[in-house]
């Protein structure tokens, strides 16, 4: 399991929690798994978002790899200019 | 991702300073920027627009300017696909208002004519009925109760219940405990922050020349940052195949964020198709600053506690952002970019994306962060003086470093801010006297970067030089970077490379030019591609000597034996391989594409001084200094030339550039003498300062650097200005009369 | 509306055009002669893109109409460079990366051109308070300034 923890805007959408432990050996692995066990992340989830892992922001890849010790951070999706 | 060849010294080519390939070109009137295309049997286009901030469109009656002579064709919403939802719904609204215009300028309808004159009279003989609605144009009014509804549902999932529907985004973020912080504090200040909103100020306005026809085929050729983008935008609002339409970036005449996005590209395509002629569409200047995105407007909250040692013990951030009749405001950029640079055990940010009847915002450059720093930044340096802190010994004794968590939620990784200040503590500027009448200011900043879809093709040609074929527009010397990069890997020299930036039937997709991402994710995957391309080079160096190709190495330009082999056969020369490959194989090319995903941070810290005439209110820069975190800097001219580029677009936003509105909802400045940006004699020289703490996730360490630059000058100049006029600035522009005011009301008070 | 025949020298040419009468000399010069060098960046006067001279005197050709050229001689971005030797300022702009996009590169070297012919020991000062009528939004100024100052200096020792 992998703890991903929250930003606290997407607290209320699961019981208030910072931080919830889902299955996954990758980034996609992990956003399915959130999208499944916690269906309310769902809208967010599909309006975009980076996931740290780490320290790296993932903005896009679902293939990069994630471990179990692994620091996971769900992150609004980063627009630039 | 592998980095085979990782290495942040010993470079060859990267870290010198040779002249710019499109130099030439731009030196002699040679380039070809977006309005520089001509076609024969070519239209000119112009474009109808609500002098309105609401109204509902309740007729538009287009027969009179399509009787016109030389008229040949004129265009709707009707004209353009429906059922478009999402964020290309809001492009093609913003494009073309459907039932409603939404702010002063609004697109309504378009005319192709056999000039220019021409379709700019048909404008005028275009004909719209209008039912004026109440408006908003402040970010702090939109969000009362009572004020006029942009567009109803609007608002996403994050946005708490009860809010005004103009609220169309919430982000909340943070740790700890902030009241429990506070309390720890010896000194906490809570202060209120307002900035107006800006734009990107490009010299070249928006230009496009298309072609569509009606089997679906098209040729666009315009000024953007990412003409994939706008391929697949143009594409979506126009229903045809995204494969169909081909697009060519044009020299770009500057962005900055404001070329990311789709204007006026979909109008001229649907112009073309229904005068089924070439079609060339200029937006004037009065169209670029009421119709193409400025950057937000914001409303700010920032309580920061601090002890007398000067550690922070909490801070917490509220951050409103007015992004026009859209969603899209980067309130989440903002607040996560607030407290970015300081290692806070308590700390809370809220950011609210807010919609007005303004223009569509549009990233500008680290879009969010320089909002975010002016607030933060500012109560830091309130912080320091009323406790008697260095201000730069203070955020060095608060620095975020590897290992420490961030404001918004993760444990950094390598990063440089630590190197930024302790570079601006030793520069002689920091320590140099200054005269009656000036300040002295500092700042930090924080931007992200980016990495994003990205591929590269390179050719080797027979006589051993090398094109190499880039997919994201050269908004700031990367031509020479990726050359740089590509001669490295290659071993052979700068000249000997040819950059191109190429169309979308050329590569696969690239992401645009944003972000800071071009230097670190096309100059990455050029180096993937010429390694790419070296490994068959050394291929090629096998099979003739008949020995394993991983006894074949690559040095400076040369296939090597090694090992057993090493001194059996003489070194061949790229050029030896390349003159018979014809022969030997085929091609000699090398590719890459991927999402790279390591691009690193960057951190800033500006020193200014600035000298406030009490008499006129007037600010003077008279010193400037930019130290900025680059990784590792490839081209370090270029670089320099970014963070004199932002330094001075900060200086600009922070001084005198804001939209200002009327009563009537309209824009009063929509141009470049009253919305002013800095002129020449407006600002100092400009000094930098490159530090690099390479980036790991980058071959040779490098960081973007395009766009932080522009994020610590707002707070640095408003800092300076404070300390100058002796009277705390907290709102921008700090435009003469403003400061003015403030010496008043201190004087009053 | 009826078109207006003018005949004007450009960079030294003898050329002949027909326009209506409410076009620039801007729009002329681009759309009529081909000669794209000169940008349109505000259309109003205030961003010095489109600067060309006119009988040597620097204007902003979108404030100038095209009828206007008749007899004059008319000096663009295209017209700087002598054969394959380009001008002092197009080799130092290029050599002290004075230009990022290159957008209003062609209205600056045409200002500093005729700076130099009247000014060729300008100041610091002087070259920003010349140069305040030509916008840049890339580089700050900073080393275009030096460019300037260094072709001026290169300008004098070789004179």
């Amino acid at each position: 399991m992998v703890d991903v923890a929250l930003w606290s805007g997407l607290r209320p959408l699961v019981e208030g929690r910072d931080s919830v432990e889902v299955e996954g050996r990758t980034v996609g692995e992990i956003l399915n798994a959130l999208r499944r066990d916690y269906p309310a992340l769902g809208p967010t989830l599909d309006a975009g978002v980076s996931v740290v892992v780490d320290g790296r922001v993932i903005a896009s890849s679902l293939t990069e790899p994630v471990s179990p010790d692994s620091e996971v951070v769900l992150m609004m999706r980063l627009k630039g200019g | 991702m592998a980095l085979d060849s990782s290495k942040t010294t010993g470079f060859k080519y990267v870290g010198t300073r040779p002249d710019r390939p499109d130099g030439l070109d731009k030196v002699t009137g040679r380039a070809k920027f977006g309005a520089d295309a001509y076609a024969p049997g070519m239209l000119h286009a112009a474009i109808k627009r609500s002098p309105h901030a609401h109204a509902r469109i309740v007729k538009i009656d287009t027969s009179k300017a399509e009787a016109m002579e030389g008229v040949k064709a004129v265009v709707t919403r009707a004209d353009f696909a429906t059922g478009i939802e999402g964020e290309f719904g809001n492009i093609l609204e913003n494009v073309m208002a459907g039932e409603k215009a939404l702010y002063d300028g609004h697109a309504v309808a378009a005319v192709a004519a056999t000039s220019a004159l021409i379709a700019r009279d048909a404008v005028k003989a275009i004909e719209v009925e209008y039912e004026i609605l109440p408006h908003v144009t402040d970010v702090d009014a939109a969000m009362q109760a009572g004020a006029p509804v942009i567009r109803e549902g609007a608002a996403d999932s994050s946005v708490p219940e009860g809010l005004h529907p103009n609220i169309v985004r919430y982000y909340e973020s943070g740790h700890g405990d902030v009241e429990a912080g506070f309390a720890e504090a010896d000194l906490v200040i809570e202060d209120h922050f307002l900035t107006e909103a800006t734009h990107q100020g490009y010299i070249e306005p928006h230009a496009c020349l298309g072609t569509l026809g009606t089997d679906g085929k098209g040729e666009l050729w315009c000024c953007t940052q990412g003409h994939w983008y706008v391929q697949k935008v143009c594409a979506a609002l126009l229903d045809v195949e995204t494969s169909q339409l081909r697009v060519t970036a044009s020299e770009i005449g500057g962005g900055f964020g404001g070329k990311t996005t789709v204007f006026i590209e979909p109008v001229a395509l649907a112009l073309s198709r229904k005068a089924n002629r070439p079609v060339k569409l200029v937006m004037t200047r009065a169209e670029v600053f009421k119709a193409s995105g400025p950057t937000s407007s914001t409303s700010m909250d920032v309580r920061i506690g601090m002890k007398k040692d000067g550690t922070i013990t909490a801070a917490q951030g509220t951050f409103r952002l007015q992004g026009g009749a859209f969603p899209g405001a980067p309130c989440e950029m903002t607040a996560m970019c607030a407290f970015a640079p300081y290692d806070l055990k308590h700390v809370h940010q809220v950011g609210y994306d807010v919609m007005t009847n303004r223009p569509k915002q549009a990233a500008y450059r680290a879009p969010g962060s320089p909002m975010a720093a002016f607030a933060v930044e500012s109560v830091i340096d309130e912080l320091c003086n009323k406790l008697g802190l260095d201000p730069i010994d203070t955020r060095l004794k608060n620095a975020s470093r590897e290992g420490t968590r961030a404001s918004f939620g993760p444990k950094w990784p390598r990063i440089g801010l630590v190197e930024t200040l302790e570079a601006a503590k030793a520069h002689p500027h920091y320590s140099a006297p200054l005269k009656p009448g000036q300040g002295r200011g500092i700042s930090c900043g924080f931007w992200f970067n980016h990495g994003g879809e990205t591929a590269v093709s390179l050719a080797l040609s027979e006589d051993g030089s090398a094109q190499v074929a880039v997919g994201t527009p050269d908004i700031g010397g990367s031509r020479a970077s990726m050359a740089l990069m590509a001669a490295e890997v290659l071993g052979i020299p700068y000249e000997d490379i040819r950059v191109t930036i190429a169309d979308t039937a050329t590569l696969g997709y690239n992401e645009i030019s944003h972000g800071s991402r071009v230097t670190y994710a096309s100059g990455l995957a050029t180096i993937k591609a010429a390694e790419d391309a070296v490994q068959k080079l050394c291929a090629r160096a096998a099979a003739k000597w008949g020995i394993p190709e991983d006894a074949v190495y690559w040095e400076d330009g040369y296939a090597k034996p090694s090992g057993p082999n090493a001194g059996e056969f003489e070194p061949l020369h790229i050029g030896d391989i390349t003159a018979t490959m014809g022969a030997t194989g085929g091609p000699i090319c090398g590719h890459f594409e991927a999402t790279p995903e390591g691009a690193g941070v960057s951190f800033a810290t500006h020193i200014v001084d600035a000298e406030v005439d009490p008499e006129t209110g007037k600010t003077s820069v008279v010193r400037y200094t930019v130290v900025q975190d680059a990784g590792k800097a490839v081209h370090p001219t270029y670089v320099e030339g970014q963070f004199q580029g932002g330094a001075a677009q900060g200086i600009g936003w922070a001084l005198n550039e804001e939209y200002i509105y009327g009563e009537d909802g309209r824009l009063q400045n929509a141009g470049f003498l009253d919305y002013r940006i800095p002129v020449a004699s407006d600002l100092p020289m400009i000094d930098t300062v490159i530090v690099e703490v390479p980036n790991p996730g980058h071959p040779f360490g490098v960081r973007g650097v395009g766009e932080t630059s522009i994020c610590p000058p707002l707070a640095a100049i408003a800092n300076a200005v404070s300390a100058a006029a002796g009277v705390r600035m907290r709102q921008l522009p700090m435009r003469p009369s403003r400061i003015l005011e403030a010496l008043e009301s201190a004087v009053d008070g | 509306m009826s078109k207006t025949h003018v005949t004007t020298k450009v960079n030294g040419d003898e050329v002949e055009f027909l326009c209506d009468p409410r076009e620039t000399l801007l729009d002329v010069l681009r759309d009529r002669l081909n000669l794209t060098g000169a940008k349109e960046g505000c259309g109003t006067g205030d961003c010095g893109a489109c600067s060309v001279t006119v009988d040597g005197r620097l204007v902003c050709s979108c404030l100038m109409l095209g009828v206007e050229a008749e007899g004059k001689e008319i000096g663009t971005v295209e017209g700087i460079a002598t054969g394959e030797e380009l001008h002092p300022l197009q080799r130092k702009f290029i050599e002290y990366a004075a230009l990022q996009c290159g957008i209003c590169t062609p209205g600056i070297l045409v200002a500093t051109k005729a700076l130099l012919e009247r000014t060729p020991d300008p100041t610091e000062e002087q070259v920003r308070y010349w140069l305040a009528g030509n916008l840049c939004r890339c580089t700050g100024y900073d080393k275009i300034i030096r460019a300037v100052m260094d072709t001026a200096a290169e300008m004098r020792e070789a004179s």
